[in-house]
């Protein structure tokens, strides 16, 4: 069977996200990188696969998606083994407390932990100087959001319950980022979601993934 | 009537609340709705919290199960009860199928929600409900970015061809969109879906379900 096409480059968070995924189940996959410097991503070729122009983009024979967290659950759900069930369809409270949280990661700490990325790595690489106001109200922010997690994880070992799910990995495309600049000490003030984090980045599958990463 | 089977704790004002209203009418099911009075600012206080840690409308409770997050919360009552019901708007059983529901919906929550939402919020919400004027420098923004959005479904649907945005099934991704254009096609704004018309066919079908039909009138926000 050919390996299903990632498209994007592999440090672009929504892209980490597909390939963390891919890398649990342990299915063959190829990146094809889509240029973002030169605006490939808003080329003819880029928006027949995601009419949005983002990344990534997926293949997977002739099925084509588009939206991370939706070919992430494709992969989970299609590849899934009796050892690896990160989505838990089959149980409908389990799948769904994988659902909230997952929703909780797009509509409350993406947001919040995305600008302090953006501004610390990315602004930086096209010359530009970080926005420190808008650094310090992110970290206000995610601070805020952090108490809830503090809480759910006091309680259990991942956001779903006892089961590590793609609601808890989802949160990782960011957080390994985050964890490379001098804020990672913000996490020392929430002793459960430190304790998560280092739980998640010693998985064989996310270790394989962030091994290719640059040391900032 | 039959005794209700789960509480909704918000009401159907709430476009979130409305959107787990609309899967419990496609399914059938029984539910109780309890207010959350959001000006009393009772979505902050400790009892609602604990069924909403972010102190959000809406929460919800099915037995010793207690969600919250709209999408999630709708998505467990189409998994849990759709099988009796005879409808299927998640199409777990066909991986192909079951992709394209979940793209157009991640879809419908991080590019057509942020672009159509504030529109709601500025020409209905803060004028009738807080007193607050519409701040037209907002509502000009929004509809910007929303032409592009919209330019990019009428693309989707004109090729497809598709009857609804997943296939030609109606899903849970079109099930969506409908609390936020609902409102949005209660103001002079709807005037723009009329550039789009394989968008503006496609909303007609969609408003066309019994379900969306029997919830709309108590979704709407009078001052």
């Amino acid at each position: 069977m050919a390996p299903v096409k990632v498209f994007g480059p592999l440090l672009s968070p929504n892209v980490t996200r597909v390939i963390l995924s891919l890398e649990e189940v342990g299915v063959e996959y190829e990146i094809v990188n889509v240029d973002f410097n030169t605006g490939e991503h808003k080329s003819p070729q880029h928006l027949q696969r995601n009419p949005f122009g983002q990344l990534p983009a997926f293949q997977d024979g002739e099925l084509m998606l588009f939206e991370s967290r939706a070919i992430s659950r494709h992969v989970l759900r299609k590849y899934k083994t009796s050892e690896v069930n990160l989505l838990r369809e089959g149980n409908t409270s389990e799948a769904a407390l994988v659902d909230v949280w997952l929703d909780v990661e797009a509509h409350q700490y993406d947001p919040a932990i995305a600008p302090i990325i953006y501004q610390l790595i990315v602004v930086p690489m096209s010359g530009g100087t970080p926005d420190q106001k808008l650094i310090d109200e992110s970290l206000e922010k995610m601070k805020k959001v952090l108490d809830v997690y503090e809480a759910q994880l006091s309680k259990h070992k991942y956001l779903a319950g006892d089961f590590v799910s793609l609601a808890d990995l989802s949160h990782l495309p960011y957080t390994v980022h985050f964890m490379a600049t001098p804020f990672a000490s913000v996490l020392d003030s929430y002793p459960s979601v430190k304790a998560w984090v280092h739980d998640l980045l010693s998985r064989p599958a996310v270790q394989r993934v962030i091994s290719q990463f640059p040391k900032y | 009537m039959a005794p209700p089977v789960v509480t909704v704790f918000g009401t159907a004002n709430f476009a979130n609340a409305a959107r787990v209203m609309a899967c419990l009418e496609e399914v059938g099911v029984e539910y109780e709705v309890v207010e959350v009075d959001y000006m009393a600012k009772e979505h902050k206080g400790a009892e609602h919290l604990a069924r909403n840690p972010l102190g959000q409308i809406p929460a919800f409770q099915d037995g010793d199960i207690k969600l919250f997050e709209s999408r999630a919360i709708a998505k467990y009552v189409l998994r849990k009860y759709s099988k009796a019901a005879h409808v299927d708007l998640l199409r777990e059983g066909n991986p192909e199928e079951a992709a394209m529901v979940d793209v157009w919906t991640e879809v419908e929550a991080h590019t057509y929600f942020p672009a159509i939402a504030p529109i709601f919020y500025e020409c209905v919400v803060y004028p009738a409900t807080h007193g607050i004027p519409t701040n037209q420098k907002v509502v000009d923004e929004s509809l910007e970015k929303l032409k592009k959005v919209l330019d990019v479904y009428e693309a989707h649907l004109s090729r497809s061809k598709y009857l609804y945005l997943a296939g030609d099934f109606f899903s849970f991704a079109d099930l969506n969109h409908f609390p936020f254009t609902f409102h949005v096609m209660t103001t002079p704004h709807a005037s723009l879906f009329d550039s789009y018309p394989h968008v503006k066919a496609w909303w007609e079908r969609v408003m066309a379900r019994p379900s969306l039909k029997k919830i709309s009138p108590d979704m709407v926000i009078r001052a």
